[in-house]
């Protein structure tokens, strides 16, 4: 087990599946989301659930946080070993574009706005949230004899462009990250044969279209509320 | 052909370089890349100057020793093959050439354009064979069948020839491409499998100490391949290094 905890290979295998299973988070979250344009009562009953379960609270939120502090801090890590192999003296000339895709060469630009965007969805949503359950101590997830998680999330978007505007820049530099990431995720745990193919479609498609539908969610209820 | 070269010109590894522009002419577009050079060396010395230094051999495109990053690219502008086999055709009356020597901490600058690839040896050393006794009891390799698929993707990563443009190519400077294939080549034969979990174990140690970046499969080595080594060789030697380390 040595060599795995220590190795190039180990770092790549880490990276791939803390990103993978951040990529499974962006499904479930997406799932519950998109209920807050369909049905604001589902959505309310998701979100209240989400937000009292004591295995989602105590135990899935946790590995969360931690997953998506070892994505940053390994793609950091991993990224200031990479800038230091190619020497003291880089090339005048480097074609990257000539071998490579924009988005595969500049996972650290995605990953910053990305990490720029949890900060303000951290001040918008999840600090709130934990105020008002576990200091304020209300775990009801009422407001006025009603469930307060739509009205919550409507309140941010409506009137906002700004707000609205940087939430949809962030999925579009989702989708730049995941359009590599998903896809590079399966080959760096060594998965490359004859379904390789069609699970980068699916990979692809996901990265356009999960980001595209959060960006819908936050353009719905800015429109509906103008 | 009239051409401007920039090239990097460095005294020795401790020297600090810089680059330095030549005009020449009187190229032929059915000339390769490093006779252009032998040309522009011809010029120098009969001036009386310092010849630019770079590496060659064969120059028909299978000892892998011409390393030259050409206007941004391992090998210039063509694919799947060497710079030995890069002709002047592909450039025009007039173009300035920008020719650097393959950057990589693991890969020192020897002079010039010349880089020490020998971490590529070490790598090998460490893992990329087979031990067989060659007692006088040795064992005809064809007496062992092998099913034909994994007898040509092993001849595929045989194909390999060390050049580095991998890590040329690689914006992180990773080895992995040359690596796996070295591990693939015997890792897919009956032969090769008895020591499968010790080479790959020794040769990712290997690579790793000798500095080479991570893989972050951008997917850059496989295009500027000039063997066209696939990143399925990647794959394969993550799956054999993964097993490898939990068996340990």
């Amino acid at each position: 087990m040595r060599g795995i905890i220590k190795s190039s290979i180990a770092r790549k295998v880490a990276m791939a599946l803390s990103g993978l299973f951040l990529v499974v988070f962006l499904a479930q979250h997406f799932t519950i989301n998109i209920t807050s344009v369909i049905s604001p009562n589902t959505f309310n009953e998701w979100s209240h659930f989400m937000g009292t379960n004591v295995l989602v609270q105590a135990v899935l939120q946790p590995i969360l946080i931690f997953g998506v502090v070892f994505h940053f801090v390994m793609g950091f890590i991993l990224e200031y070993q990479n800038r230091k192999a190619r020497g003291d003296v880089g090339y005048s000339i480097f074609r990257g574009s000539a071998n490579s895709s924009w988005f595969s060469r500049n996972m650290l630009i995605s990953g910053i706005v990305i990490l720029l965007f949890l900060g303000l969805h951290f001040y918008d949503f999840w600090i709130p949230e934990i105020t008002t359950k576990y200091i304020e101590g209300d775990m009801s997830g009422m407001h006025n004899g009603e469930f307060r998680y739509y009205e919550e999330t409507v309140e941010k978007f409506a009137n906002d462009p700004y707000r609205t505007g940087l939430y949809v820049l962030a999925f579009v530099f989702l989708i730049f990250h995941l359009l590599h990431g998903f896809s590079s995720a399966f080959q760096s745990v060594g998965f490359n044969n004859k379904y390789s193919k069609a699970l980068k479609t699916f990979t692809k498609a996901f990265a356009i279209v999960i980001p595209l539908g959060f960006a819908f969610i936050a353009i719905f209820h800015f429109v509906t509320h103008l | 052909m009239k051409l401007t070269l920039k090239i990097w010109r460095q005294e020795d590894a401790n020297a600090k370089g810089r680059f330095e522009t030549y005009n020449i002419d009187g190229i032929e577009g059915d000339m390769s890349f490093l006779e252009m050079l032998d040309v522009l060396n011809d010029g120098l010395v009969r001036e009386g100057k310092e010849p630019v230094e770079f590496d060659h051999d064969c120059r028909e495109g299978i000892c892998g020793t011409c390393s030259l990053q050409i206007n941004g690219e391992p090998h210039g502008p063509d694919r799947r093959i060497t710079t030995c086999q890069l002709h002047m055709r592909r450039f025009n009356d007039g173009d300035t050439i920008v020719i650097e020597p393959f950057r990589a901490r693991a890969f020192p600058i020897v002079k010039d354009l010349i880089v020490d690839r020998s971490a590529f040896d070490r790598i090998q050393q460490a893992g990329g064979f087979v031990s067989v006794n060659t007692s006088g009891n040795t064992i005809d390799a064809n007496s062992t069948p092998i099913e034909k698929e994994k007898a040509d993707m092993s001849f595929d990563a045989a194909t390999c020839i060390g050049c580095g443009a991998c890590v040329a190519a690689c914006k992180n400077a990773s080895a992995m491409l040359f690596t796996s294939a070295k591990v693939s080549q015997f890792a897919l034969l009956p032969q090769g499998e008895v020591e499968a979990s010790e080479r790959v174990m020794h040769m990712v140690d290997q690579m790793d100490k000798e500095g080479f970046g991570n893989c972050t499969n951008t997917g850059a080595c496989e295009i500027e391949c000039p063997k066209g080594i696939s990143l399925e060789n990647i794959a394969r030697m993550n799956r054999e290094y993964l097993s490898a380390s939990v068996a340990e």
